[in-house]
């Protein structure tokens, strides 16, 4: 198992900071711009990365992301193509942690074991499978351990505590703590999550809980490290300006750098103790 | 064969669903388990099968349809069913499930509009509100199947998302039971999806081949050769097919659409031409590419037009208890007008798949035989779409 994670809590923790961590689709709109966008988010403060591959029927995700994986699928972006990107970003960044968020057919089709082992080959630090909930981790659990990538699960509102207890001792990396039922998406706002799980998660010493879902403002950030989070995934509210901005490009990149500096200020000093 | 592990049939089921929707459907599980066994449940239910939806219905023998002498052919009336199709016989096992959940609001997808018209009848009966998705294509298609809804009492939600069919419907059901589970139940209408649906399903379809296989018995004093229904999703298969699996003198055939052909890429064929993936919570055969993106299916009859096929389905054909086979447009649309003119029976287009196949095989043999064919629902709400194919002028 990689160290990233681990390292990249334990810095921020010593600078009384939470973790800014982006997510987009790769691919989306097209290869060399998916690139360039990862780049300015890296260099505006992102602490880690959130990496979506392009699927048909991604039933987790609000209409932002299906717009985003669309565009890539449009594209023609594979999940060789991602693999490739990812192992560019790898090379210019040693120590950043690469987390997948995906669909368990992508993994099935190109055959759990050349996943993993290809997604170790890039760098991937972590593998979230949307749709691979901890009863059927049994799919992934072996290959993930073999090829030392974490294992990420979700910690959903009304989670049963015996869910929780196996979350704790099969996640590595962190854990993806859904901040309200739905999917992804701004529509809905993130709720502050119930500290009740936050505490429960760390008594099981389950990894570190980072927060997710409709997370889009500076005060959502605060509020989410304020109860006990250690970090924030920001995706949809990254993605709206990517599609805002299709027809011109280098707007595109200064509105991100804009957006990601603010949202990576906002982590900063608010920790809870 | 029945699951060996809660949720799998084989290697194939499951529960492939975001951690979000587990709690959701453990709920539904153990609701559904103890309403089996609750006497009380099963009364009810039986009480509106009878007598408000027809059942049992006609298992009826064909006189003019079959040229061979050696073959007996036996439908068993589905297209009879209030609302036109078996699906009203489940719709009405799950309806009764919201209720004892306390759930006051059902979703539901519909691909033709069969599935969303016996949601529709459920819920008008029992007093739910019902939210039914449709891709946006498909209610252009299937108007008359929208004004039946609505005029229930139930909402249409236009999909655009997508290729805007069913698979899209389904994405979006999914979604939307993602925010409000605690209200809703979902009511999906095949024995696809993930546990306990496939489960759920056939037994709320079992009926069907428990019906035909004492009628079948009474008129013939045997069992029959074998058991044919068409296969989209496979809830009118499963349901005709569970009380003969232990029989295994009664050869099982499932029927999928080859559409316009198996190698035309243009088809609803998952088990012939699809391979093992994960689509809708289970892992079965799906359509897809090589990377794993899901493909459009395709079928004259929008009931079959499906890109996956329920778990267990897969593993029936794996172990090699049932047999699948795929029948084209073409086929089943001479099917149609083969039993409609020698029979006086207009099938559904899906049903005519199944019928097809039994023609085929019917001319080949050479023994006494005697096949069964789950005529799973009537044409009516094919007609229009037929009368512009065949290219005759509405006579209006």
């Amino acid at each position: 198992m990689s160290d990233r994670y681990l390292n990249m809590f334990t810095k921020l923790k010593e600078q009384n900071e939470g973790a800014f961590i982006p997510f987009v689709t790769l691919g989306d709109p097209d290869i060399p711009t998916s690139l360039e966008i990862i780049r300015v988010l890296i260099r505006s403060g992102a602490d880690a990365l959130e990496l979506g591959f392009p699927f048909s029927d991604p039933i987790a995700d609000g209409p932002v992301i299906q717009r985003a994986s669309l565009r890539a699928l449009d594209s023609g972006v594979t999940p060789d193509d991602c693999f490739e990107m990812i192992r560019h970003i790898r090379d210019e960044n040693e120590e950043l942690p690469i987390g997948l968020l995906l669909y368990a057919n992508l993994i099935v089709a190109r055959g759990v074991e050349r996943f993993y082992a290809d997604a170790a080959a890039a760098g991937v630090d972590s593998i979230l499978a949307a749709d691979v909930p901890i009863r059927e981790s049994a799919l992934i659990l072996e290959a993930a351990r073999k090829h030392h990538i974490s294992p990420v699960f979700i910690a959903a509102p009304g989670a049963r505590d015996s869910v929780l207890k196996k979350i704790a001792a099969k996640g590595r990396g962190y854990t993806y703590l859904l901040s309200r039922a739905g999917v992804t998406g701004t529509e809905s706002r993130a709720h502050t999550p119930a500290s009740g799980m936050i505490r429960k998660l760390e008594a099981l010493k389950a990894p570190p809980p980072v927060l997710g879902f409709g997370v889009s403002e500076k005060s959502h950030v605060r509020a989410a490290l304020a109860s006990g989070a250690r970090g924030v995934f920001v995706g949809s509210a990254v993605v709206k300006i990517i599609e805002k901005n299709l027809e011109n490009h280098k707007h595109m990149l200064k509105e991100l750098e804009k957006y990601a500096r603010g949202m990576k200020a906002a982590t900063r000093g608010t920790t809870a103790s | 064969m029945s699951a060996q592990k809660p949720g799998r049939f084989g290697p194939y089921g499951g529960m492939y669903v975001p951690e979000l929707l587990v709690p959701a459907l453990e709920q539904l599980e153990e609701v559904f388990k103890t309403a089996l066994a609750d006497p009380s449940f099963m009364s009810e239910f039986n009480d509106l099968l009878k007598n408000y939806a027809g059942r049992p219905t006609p298992l009826t023998r064909v006189r003019n349809l079959i040229d061979n002498p050696r073959v007996r052919l036996y439908l068993k009336r589905e297209d009879l069913l209030h609302g036109g199709a078996h699906k009203t016989n489940q719709v009405l096992g799950q309806a009764l499930l919201t209720r004892r959940m306390g759930k006051k609001q059902v979703i539901a997808e519909t691909g033709a509009g069969q599935h969303g018209v016996a949601t529709a009848i459920a819920c008008a009966l029992m007093g739910l509100r019902a939210r039914i998705y449709m891709g946006a294509r498909d209610m252009e298609r299937q108007q008359p199947n929208v004004f039946r809804m609505r005029l229930m009492g139930a909402e249409v939600i236009p999909v655009n998302s997508g290729s805007g069919t069913l698979k899209d419907a389904v994405n979006e059901a999914l979604r939307d039971w993602s925010a409000s589970y605690k209200e809703s139940h979902y009511l999906l209408g095949t024995a696809a999806g993930p546990h306990p649906y496939p489960e759920m399903v056939r037994e709320f379809q079992r009926m069907i081949g428990r019906e035909a296989r004492a009628q079948i018995l009474e008129r013939e004093g045997r069992l029959p050769d074998m058991a044919i229904a068409c296969v989209g999703g496979g809830s009118n298969a499963i349901g005709l097919f569970a009380d003969f699996i232990d029989e295994r003198q009664v050869q099982l055939v499932g029927v999928e659409p080859a559409g316009k052909g198996l190698s035309s890429g243009q088809h609803g064929a998952a088990i012939a031409k699809g391979d093992k993936g994960i689509l809708h919570g289970a892992y079965s055969y799906v359509m897809q590419n090589a990377q794993g993106q899901i493909q459009e299916s395709y079928s004259i009859s929008a009931g079959l037009d499906y890109p996956a096929v329920g778990p267990e389905h897969a593993w029936l054909n794996d172990s090699g208890r049932a047999r699948y086979v795929a029948v084209t447009d073409q086929q089943a649309l001479e099917a149609f007008q083969r039993l409609s003119r020698a029979e006086g029976i207009i099938p559904a287009l899906e049903s005519s798949h199944a019928l097809a196949y039994a023609l085929e095989y019917a001319e080949q043999c050479r023994e006494e035989t005697l096949l069964l064919v789950n005529l799973s629902g009537r044409g009516d709400k094919d007609l229009a779409h037929v009368n512009k194919i065949l290219g005759k002028p509405n006579n209006e």
